[in-house]
């Protein structure tokens, strides 16, 4: 058992900053890769039209989650000790629908509109400007909303907690919906493209 | 530059791989994941707490972002971001991607786009708050570790954004 290896104390937090802006450079390359920088391409998910978002978000969910559950398996990473955001599910839900809202209005996620910015794209950057807007707003507004932020706490909660299921038997489930989503994906923008010509 | 015309995009399985193995090399290495909103919030505190420190000390959804003895900006999140402007400048680059323009469809002018992304950034800002993360903090980073939450946030982003798809296609299409 060695990893995670800051939380093992094999450097400290300056180094650990350095490490940060190495993982953003990773995420920045791969998301533009993806072609994560274009608000076009990332709003024609929502139009079945170009299944990017989902294709690339679930390889790298696969992906990571295979990872952490080896790791840990293996007796490599002590999962305990990855930081886990608690669950609050009702301001949860609602946050989703409405940064839901935002993204097929808007363009982009936060991080999306980040490459988008470095890519020179104006949209995102005045979406970032935003996303300032809101935060800061939500902010001054917080001891009215506070109530409701704070809202059905049900701690760190994952989901084989939740359905009593194995780790591993949930892996498995999380790949194989992957997969079959993959396969949905293939066919309804094949689908899409022959409605175009057709059209 | 402007002569040579921008690369295809990669494969997205192949984009998704690589993206993943960055979020499981910060599990592995720092016990974290990715994350994009929190580090506006810590700008936006560190902002306010320049000109306003009492008003910032007095509301916990600022003061949770101040840091004992130095800025608020000297923060994982924060240089992790610094990192993804970085990152995608140099992919956008090298493939020759790297272009001033508003993205948008056909039907809409370039005025309606931009009101129109300014209002999706501020739902975007207020959703992250509530959801205590964004498509990278939550969907990405806890979809990984099965959080129940994030799960949650994430079936609700794609039903929202699925929800009001039809209301703005013509931004789109």
């Amino acid at each position: 058992m060695m990893a995670p290896f800051f939380k093992f104390g094999l450097f400290g937090d300056n180094l650990g900053l350095v490490v940060a802006f190495a993982v953003g450079i990773g995420m920045g390359f791969f998301l533009e890769r993806a072609g994560f920088n274009s608000a076009r391409k990332l709003a024609a998910q929502f139009y079945f039209t170009d299944m990017t978002v989902f294709k690339v978000m679930f390889t790298a969910i696969v992906t990571a989650m295979l990872g952490v559950y080896w790791l840990s398996v293996l007796g490599i990473m002590d999962l305990s000790m990855v930081y886990l955001t608690p669950t609050f599910l009702a301001p949860q839900i609602v946050g989703g629908l409405i940064l839901g809202f935002g993204f097929v209005i808007g363009g982009y996620c936060p991080g999306t509109a980040c490459v988008g910015i470095a890519t020179g794209r104006i949209d995102a950057l005045v979406l970032f400007f935003g996303i300032f807007a809101g935060i800061f707003g939500f902010g001054e507004v917080f001891p009215l909303v506070s109530g409701f932020y704070n809202a059905t706490p049900m701690g760190q909660l994952t989901l084989p907690q939740v359905t009593g299921l194995p780790y591993g038997l949930l892996v498995f489930a999380v790949v194989l919906m992957a997969l079959g989503g993959f396969y949905g994906a293939e066919w309804v923008e094949k689908k899409m493209a022959a409605r175009k010509v057709e059209a | 530059m402007e002569t040579r015309s921008a690369q295809p995009y990669w494969n997205p399985y192949v984009a998704g791989v690589g993206l993943g193995l960055v979020l499981l090399a910060s599990f592995v290495v720092m016990g974290r994941g990715l994350g994009a909103s929190g580090a506006v919030a810590s700008t936006i505190t560190a902002g306010l707490n320049a000109v306003a420190p009492a008003h910032v000390a007095g509301n916990p959804a600022f003061a949770e972002y101040l840091k004992d003895g130095t800025s608020p900006l000297k923060d994982w999140l924060v240089f992790e971001v610094l990192g993804v402007f970085v990152g995608g400048y140099l992919s956008g680059m090298l493939a020759h991607r790297v272009k001033k323009v508003v993205e948008k469809g056909p039907r809409i002018t370039t005025n309606r786009r931009l009101t129109y992304a300014f209002i999706g950034g501020i739902l975007m800002g207020v959703g992250a708050k509530l959801g205590r993360g964004c498509t990278s903090g939550q969907a990405l980073t806890g979809g990984a570790l099965l959080n129940a939450g994030s799960w949650a946030f994430m079936i609700m982003i794609f039903a929202g954004a699925y929800a009001l798809a039809y209301f703005m296609r013509r931004q789109w299409q």
